[in-house]
């Protein structure tokens, strides 16, 4: 028990939990047939229902989850799990339908005309007295967790946001506040509002579909699993005292010691590899950084224009695609400089600290 | 129809339609400039009040400058803490100097915690660490913690000035009033 709890415990690093997690994202959606069987997925629910049974039985585990501010989250993970697994499912199904010159599941459903009184409020009402029971039994069960006045002295620790913006506080941690805190939302909000004008496709409209939309809804669910449901489910269970990481079955420790000793870009050029001292002007030390930055965001998307995206270019023409790269390479840079940072300690690729550009 | 006398109220509704002739063009107006100066003038008591609202009328706000008592009452290599719910500082003294540090990160503002295990401050929020120096040397702050003018008062007390602030990035911290000798 305690091997296994370890064995858990020591593969409990941020980087090793986002790879494994986006190699069975993208695993999931490549062998969706098989995987999204009826049969296949109980497995994978007897295993998620396993691990939580056999984790309670941990202390350090139980006392985390059972926080009332954290039952919920739980509740998040199996719905989250339910309804992406019920989509893919329906859209397997749809997509064999539509190969076979069928009808889809939804296309049928709406050939048969039913009222809206009484099948839809019937319908509605029952669902509205369900959702107010679990609601009142809820907050009966699971105290608000009041704390002690607030003091500005005291910063409790660890200090959280509220749980639906723990993604957000887990960019925090890789960028300055202005890009984390504002450049980086206003691109989520503003690019979940572009999705429409960029991928016109009307195909997929009010029936599930995966073969028709490939490229959508993948980037759309990554960003939303991995990128968004991952880290908060991280930053409730994972993130601990001072911040640090702590695995699903470790004691919550203030004195943990964990080496982040980081390092700047501009250090890892001049100091480890040309073992020369950083330059004082600020542009020549941060030369490489600014470079690179400037590589990535220039070169990239005719890059991709020229092979993977090739199709795709033709179809957006220039001006959508320049918006989805504008959308994109942010999207992928985040999570470049994040398994950076946790591999290489690398804090900032771009750092001038006297004109507050951390990049 | 027309030769048909009409009714007794529809001579007194005559008589109302005829009344708006008794005030002419030029009293319409001016009413109506009275109507709107007295509606301008509402707005702006009101928004006075509203903005008045945003001051609040007593504020508790600390001295930027204040005495923290004598040199010798600090240990060399300590971080004392005990000024920082009060005044917001960590007083540090080291081999040589005795300087004051900012409690709040450079990163997002929260309130680091001095570690004495690990001999570092380490904010909760994102997980910063600052060296004993206030130099950041893990997590996202980007830039070291601040420090403020220390100097010593005529009766030997120290005396620490909030409304000065030296920063290590911008070369200030070479600043003699930035720090203490003992």
């Amino acid at each position: 028990m305690q091997q296994l709890k370890d064995l858990i415990n020591g593969f409990s690093s941020p980087q090793l939990i986002i790879t494994g997690a986006s190699i069975f994202f993208f695993l999931y959606l490549y062998f969706r047939k098989f995987l999204t069987e009826p049969s296949v997925s109980l497995f994978f629910l007897t295993l998620l229902v396993g691990f939580f049974a056999f984790s309670m039985t941990d202390a350090n585990f139980r006392e985390i989850v059972l926080k009332p501010d954290n039952v919920p989250i739980v509740a998040m993970i199996y719905l989250i799990a339910f309804f992406t697994w019920f989509s893919l499912r329906r859209a397997v199904e749809n997509d064999e339908a539509i190969t076979k010159g069928g009808s889809t599941f939804e296309g049928k459903e709406s050939d048969q005309k039913l009222y809206t009184w009484p099948n839809l409020i019937y319908q509605e009402f029952i669902c509205s007295i369900l959702v107010g029971v679990v609601l009142l039994i809820w907050s009966i069960l699971l105290k608000a967790p009041l704390e002690e006045p607030a003091d500005p002295s005291i910063s409790p620790n660890p200090s959280k946001a509220p749980w639906y913006f723990l993604g957000l506080q887990e960019m925090l941690v890789y960028f300055d506040p202005w890009l984390a805190g504002v450049v980086f939302p206003t691109l989520i909000l503003f690019g979940l509002m572009a999705i429409p004008y960029i991928d016109k496709n009307p195909k997929g409209n009010g029936y599930f579909t995966f073969v028709e939309r490939r490229f959508a809804i993948t980037l759309f669910l990554y960003g939303w699993l991995i990128m968004w449901v991952l880290l908060i489910i991280m930053g409730t269970f994972l993130r601990g005292p001072n911040w640090n990481f702590f695995g699903p079955y470790e004691k919550w420790s203030v004195h943990k010691v964990v080496p982040l000793v980081n390092v700047n870009l501009s250090e890892f050029v001049y100091v480890k590899w040309l073992n020369t001292g950083l330059p004082k002007h600020w542009f020549l030390r941060e030369i490489f950084g600014i470079v690179a930055t400037v590589l990535y965001f220039a070169v990239t998307p005719f890059i991709l224009a020229k092979t993977v995206l090739k199709r795709m270019y033709i179809q957006l023409g220039i001006f959508r695609y320049a918006i989805l790269m504008i959308l994109l390479l942010p999207m992928i840079g985040l999570l470049l400089k994040m398994l950076l940072r946790w591999s290489f300690n690398l804090k900032y690729i771009i750092a001038i600290p006297e004109y507050f550009l951390n990049v | 129809m027309a030769e048909v006398n009409p009714p007794a109220p529809s001579t007194v509704s005559t008589g109302k339609t005829a009344s708006p002739q008794v005030m002419d063009r030029r009293s319409f107006f001016s009413w109506l400039s009275c109507a709107w100066l007295a509606f301008a003038a509402a707005v702006a008591a009101s928004g006075t009040t509203m903005i008045r609202y945003l001051f609040p009328n007593v504020l508790f706000e600390p001295p930027s400058q204040f005495k923290i008592g004598f040199p010798d009452d600090y240990k060399i290599g300590e971080v004392f803490e005990g000024w920082k719910s009060k005044y917001g500082i960590w007083v540090v003294r080291s081999v040589d100097s005795i300087y004051a540090l900012s409690t709040i990160c450079t990163h997002l503002g929260c309130t680091p915690n001095w570690l004495e295990g690990e001999h570092k401050f380490k904010c909760p929020c994102h997980g910063s660490g600052f060296r004993i120096t206030g130099i950041n040397f893990e997590g996202p702050a980007p830039r070291p913690l601040e420090r403020f003018r220390v100097a010593l008062a005529e009766d030997g007390q120290i005396i620490v000035d909030k409304s000065k602030k030296y920063q290590q990035e911008k070369g200030e911290w070479n600043d003699p009033e930035s720090f203490l000798k003992v």
